[in-house]
């Protein structure tokens, strides 16, 4: 029997490696009854496996933990022990982290917004659909991935889990002329970078709008990305040190996952693109907000769908920081502040390029780890990932699944979470009852 | 301060000397149990071939596949797959190249991975001289270290496979 009123939409995931989800629609009466996201989070794993080691080696392990923001997990971790251990980076070796991390983001954003998302505006399947009619534009996109590869491997040693970084700085600082070929390949790519936003700005966006609390760092006088205290769209204003009191993580029945949120409100928060320029559109260097002005965006975004304009205008950003960072860099006097181990707790906390990454560690007089707690964006923002998916899926009703599968996959891609970086990650069970 | 991934982002051409560039590719997270087996051939391989051949380590991202394999006269490929119905440590060895239309083989572990890095070179016309792929069943990618049993088992044959075709192509 089939009853378009009333069934069961149950996607799983397609297996991969940085992470599987699942999604679950009831409709019932043509109402959407429920939705229910389940993503595979691989930082619990680590968890677990960081108790006992040496509080020198979370940067090198938790960077294992995604393939595509391995710089966002080492300095969370080099933070959070950093703060243990008393010990705060400041000159050249915070800018050099910084550095590194804005490469990351030019490499991150340049990877979702060619390969994952645009073609879900121009309507192509996927990027080889893309790349086939538009052999260019794919290119530009490869380009500006490359360059903030480059940034990675001149800093971290190699782009994929990058081995260079140690907690107190790095094993090996690169000297100014080192750095001149990496700033000629971001000064190329910084063209191409403001052609994207251009680009990804004509794209037709769906009337959209999310009432969530905003939660991202805040950094007065630069766009935040590697450190900065957090605040919210609701007036919230806190330290790292106290993220715990101020987000609950609790495991809810359908998830093998644990769903955060706010512990002074019951309403869904975000974290990623949209918060950090609606919170932060005021500190983005001139070209990013000029071409963010020209983009159409005003001074908040609040449409998940145009976060593609976000993360391009973040791209720039990046860029454009990577070059003022580069233009000023006198080397440090040594590659890393000496971390001496001290019996304690340590918060850190960054701007992955999905969203706000918070590490805690405890450690013994030794050094050794005793606990370690990882919150990923991904399980900040499944709470309003379900919430903006209900009133997605109710609008979108009347397709028949297969279509409001790929819609929904494209809404989802819209918040970057680990599992969007399968083109296809959900497969359609229907139940009609 | 070059690591050992460096090659990864740049777009090498041939060789000045005239020798054929041969890259070999590990692609996987030795966190993911047998996701490791990529890269631990990689390691395996590391002063068991000239030093002209380029060893790399990848996550599968293909923007980072195609740079790395771009100019190649030959790619060799190494990657833990999932297939259906699985025979964990089975080999799989595949070879594509420029004109040579992609054949079906088992889905990558990663999702937007080694299928999408061929279709997107493919499509940019940037595949290299020849492409081997040597593609191994998992069983275990849950997160973790170690090989399971099966993919272990396999490791040898494996390395071997990859060892004859680098020797041939360089």
């Amino acid at each position: 029997m089939t009853h378009r009123g009333d069934r069961t939409l149950q996607a799983k995931g397609l297996a991969r490696v940085e992470g599987e989800g699942s999604m679950y629609v009831r409709v019932s009466d043509g109402l959407v009854e429920e939705v229910r996201l389940d993503i595979y989070e691989p930082p619990r794993f680590f968890e677990a496996f960081l108790a006992g080691r040496s509080y020198t080696e979370p940067p090198d392990i938790t960077a294992r933990i995604c393939g595509i923001c391995p710089v966002a997990y080492q300095t969370s971790a080099c933070q959070a022990i950093e703060d243990a251990c008393g010990v705060t980076l400041d000159g050249a070796l915070a800018e050099l982290r910084r550095l590194m991390y804005c490469g990351e983001w030019i490499g991150s954003h340049a990877l979702h917004i060619y390969l994952l998302h645009a073609p879900d505006f121009l309507g192509y399947p996927g990027a080889i659909e893309l790349a086939r009619d538009h052999r260019d534009i794919v290119e530009r996109g490869l380009a500006l991935r490359r360059a903030g590869n480059a940034l990675m491997e001149q800093l971290g040693g190699r782009a994929v889990h990058p081995v260079n970084v140690r907690v107190g700085g790095f094993y090996q600082v690169p000297t100014a002329s080192e750095l001149a070929p990496v700033a000629g390949e971001l000064r190329a790519a910084l063209a191409g970078a403001l052609d994207t936003v251009q680009w990804v700005a004509g794209f037709a966006f769906p009337e959209f709008s999310c009432d969530h609390e905003l939660l991202s760092l805040q950094q007065p006088g630069s766009y935040p990305i590697e450190r900065g205290t957090l605040v919210s769209t609701g007036g919230l204003a806190f330290a790292a040190a106290d993220f715990e009191q101020h987000v609950t993580e609790e495991q809810v029945p359908h998830s093998t996952a644990l769903h955060a949120r706010l512990a002074s409100h019951d309403r869904p928060y975000l974290t990623g693109p949209l918060a950090r320029y609606t919170l932060n559109s005021g500190w983005l260097p001139p070209l990013a907000a000029e071409a963010a002005r020209a983009a159409g965006l005003g001074p908040e975004c609040r449409n998940p769908f145009r976060s593609i304009v976000v993360r391009a205008v973040e791209t720039v950003c990046a860029i454009e920081e990577a070059l003022a960072i580069i233009a000023a860099y006198q080397p440090p006097a040594r590659p890393f502040t000496p971390v001496t181990a001290r019996a304690g707790i340590g918060y850190g906390v960054s701007e992955a390029p999905r969203g706000v990454l918070y590490h805690r560690y405890e450690l013994d007089d030794e050094g050794t780890v005793l606990s370690a707690r990882i919150v990923p964006p991904t399980s900040q923002n499944q709470r309003a990932i379900e919430a903006d998916l209900r009133s997605f899926v109710q609008a979108r009703i009347e397709l028949d699944d297969q279509q409001l599968t790929a819609q929904c996959e494209q809404a989802i891609r819209n918040y970057d979470p680990c599992i969007s970086c399968a083109t296809h990650f959900l497969q359609l069970a229907v139940d009609r009852g | 301060m070059t690591g050992p991934g460096a090659a990864e982002s740049g777009r090498p051409g041939p060789k000045a000397d005239g020798h054929p560039r041969v890259a070999v590719i590990g692609v996987g997270n030795e966190f993911r149990r047998d996701d490791g087996i990529g890269p631990a051939v990689v390691a395996w391989l590391r002063g068991r071939v000239p030093g002209t051949v380029d060893l790399l380590v990848s996550d599968g991202d293909p923007a980072r596949l195609i740079e790395a394999w771009s100019g190649a006269d030959l790619a060799v490929v190494v990657d833990a797959v999932r297939a259906s119905p699985a025979v964990p440590g089975r080999l799989h060895r595949l070879i594509l190249g420029e004109g040579n239309p992609a054949e079906p083989y088992p889905v990558s572990s990663h999702g937007l991975g080694l299928g999408e890095a061929v279709g997107l070179a493919q499509a940019l016309g940037r595949l290299p001289g020849r492409l081997i792929v040597h593609a191994v069943e998992a069983a275990d990618l849950s997160t973790g270290t170690g090989l399971s049993p099966a993919v272990a088992a396999a490791a040898d044959a494996l390395a071997a496979a990859v060892l004859a075709d680098v020797s041939a192509g360089t």
